[in-house]
């Protein structure tokens, strides 16, 4: 990859964020998805947006990438404003949409040649950097098989590998790994994790928290269109949930007690107990041994528990 | 919002069509396949077949062979469903089922470049068509050279318009089969009722009005003064009402797509 020459990251861009969003506003006739947003994303990080289904995540960075207009606030992109600047923008940024576009009428190589010519990429240097990036997401060997041969994982290394034909300085993510089995997905995030250690910037949406963990400098929480929380993901967890989480299964009246007694942050889910603690393993004892014998466990806190403790565990359908 | 946002439109909208090319490239020979045989099959159908019983049919002010009569029109019809096919079922397939318009939007082309390449390249299969054609009639000694050469602009400015209205459709379809409306309410009666296999003054007057407001009667006249070599002035009408048409339902194409696409 020779992508680090045109990199936002480097001290001298122009610009203090690669994407700068203010009070952005997105209306659907009378339902409000995106509902009053401002969030930054620094030159060479990753940024993720987290939210349950139909929280406003894919709404938002199609926004950002041009696809959809807002209906209020404004939006810089390389400094750049996108109602105006929208073609030179599209031109520096690589979009992995989440539905599979790649053009079942055409090759694996014929999909990155010709997405290189809708940026005006001369066909010699198309083609070079088309096997390159074949190379790169391991598919140079079905480089002249027809896309609907490949299998779901190839195919979406291939949206990544086309995401990044015109060597962009932001490259977005619309839940990239959905539907992939593990192997898949770790290969995946393999090769983002390289291209985050090359400085190319990344804006990614997604509701597995593993992916966000992994992958993601920084991170916001949405739900319902608005922001929940942000930060980095160890802050979050810390500052929402603390260190340590003890789960109770069928909770005694008794156990309840005791923990209201001791005002102890802790969620009521009826038949499972929740206690966000800081724990050094005494509490734990304590209530193993006086309050339940079986189904009580302690385990490090996830970003999991922070989503599911800020979006509700109510099904979003 | 203005009908034409200018900004919107530039020379990229040749990537799309570039797009199209590559794909009608790996299936070229099947392509050609149509518009070779329908004409051998309609001028033998029709000119070995029905011209005994028709004899001669009069074309402004001579008389000329049922066969020489038809086959420019077979020329006319063509034109009309390679572009109108092209823009309805083919754009569909592309923008709902293979979200390629989708794809594109993602790169720095805009809708507006996206729908302007998908109706030139309608028209561009008109011209293929066309081309072919004129090859095929050409042996059977039917076309006067070389003003029938004028069919080739023809073929394009045909190529647009009903490239444009049937990108009008395909902004407005809820599914694919509501394509089926248009072509047996517009197409079908297009393709027998504008002066293509019997002339104009055999229908009623209230019906040859109607006939004269449809684009493929004027389309068809065209073809047929170009493969006769009748040309005269009274023919730019025919092309403005063309060039007209073709204006009004680009921008309504634009129009009705930016609408269905942007979100």
């Amino acid at each position: 990859m020779k992508t680090e020459s045109s990199q936002g990251s480097t001290a001298a861009s122009p610009y203090r964020y690669t994407v700068k969003a203010d009070h952005l506003v997105k209306k659907f006739g009378g339902i409000v998805a995106v509902n009053d947003i401002s969030f930054e994303v620094d030159p060479g990080e990753c940024f993720g947006i987290l939210g349950p289904n139909g929280a406003g995540k894919t709404t938002t960075i199609r926004m950002v990438y041009g696809f959809s207009p807002m209906t209020g606030g404004s939006l810089k992109v390389f400094g750049l404003d996108i109602s105006t600047d929208w073609r030179r923008i599209k031109a520096r940024i690589g979009v992995c949409q989440q539905e599979n576009s790649l053009d079942p009428e055409l090759t694996v190589l014929q999909n990155l040649e010709v997405f290189a010519r809708y940026f005006n990429i001369p066909r010699k240097e198309a083609r070079e950097k088309a096997i390159e990036l074949l190379t790169f997401i391991s598919l140079d060997h079905r480089r002249d098989a027809p896309v609907y041969e490949l299998s779901g994982g190839m195919m979406r290394r291939l949206v990544l590998a086309r995401a990044l034909i015109n060597q962009p300085d932001l490259l977005i993510l619309d839940e990239p790994t959905i539907g992939l089995d593990p192997q898949s997905r770790h290969q995946f995030w393999q090769r983002l994790e390289g291209l985050g250690k090359k400085g190319i910037t990344m804006l990614l949406t997604t509701h597995y928290m593993e992916e966000a963990s992994r992958l993601c400098n920084r991170l916001m929480i949405i739900d319902n269109g608005v922001i929940l929380a942000e930060g980095k993901p160890k802050e979050l967890i810390q500052k929402h949930v603390g260190r340590d989480i003890i789960e109770v299964a069928e909770p005694t009246r008794e156990l309840r007690d005791y923990i209201r007694s001791q005002h102890l942050n802790h969620e009521d889910l009826g038949h499972r107990l929740t206690i966000y603690c800081e724990d050094k393993g005494d509490l734990y004892q304590k209530i193993a041994r006086d309050f339940c014998k079986d189904g009580c466990l302690m385990r490090m806190a996830t970003l999991e528990d922070v989503f599911l403790k800020l979006t509700g565990r109510d099904l979003r359908e | 919002m203005s009908a034409v946002p200018r900004a919107r439109i530039s020379r990229r909208f040749i990537r799309i069509w570039q797009r199209n090319l590559t794909v009608y490239r790996k299936s070229w020979k099947i392509s050609f396949i149509p518009p070779f045989l329908e004409p051998l099959f309609y001028l033998l159908a029709f000119g070995i077949g029905l011209s005994g019983l028709v004899g001669k049919v009069r074309f402004e002010g001579s008389e000329i062979s049922y066969v020489a009569f038809i086959a420019p029109a077979l020329i006319a019809i063509s034109i009309m469903y390679n572009s109108f096919f092209e823009t309805t079922y083919n754009s569909y397939v592309r923008m709902y089922y293979q979200k390629t318009f989708d794809a594109m939007m993602a790169t720095p082309l805009s809708l507006e470049e996206i729908i302007t390449g998908e109706i030139v390249w309608g028209a561009t299969k008109s011209l293929i068509a066309s081309v072919i054609m004129l090859g095929v009639i050409s042996l059977f000694g039917l076309l006067s050279y070389p003003e029938c050469l004028l069919i080739l602009p023809l073929a394009f400015l045909g190529g647009m318009a009903f490239g444009s209205i049937g990108m009008v459709f395909t902004g407005m379809v809820s599914n694919i089969e509501m394509f089926n409306l248009p072509v047996f309410l517009l197409i079908t009666p297009m393709f027998l009722f504008s002066g293509t296999f019997f002339p104009l003054e055999n229908l009623p007057t209230s019906a040859q009005d109607l006939a004269l407001a449809l684009p493929l009667t004027h389309l068809a006249n065209l073809a047929r003064s170009f493969s006769s070599g009748r040309i005269h002035l009274s023919l730019l009408w025919e092309v403005g009402y063309l060039l007209l048409f073709s204006l009004i339902f680009f921008l309504l194409a634009l129009r009705k797509m930016r609408k269905r696409l942007i979100k």
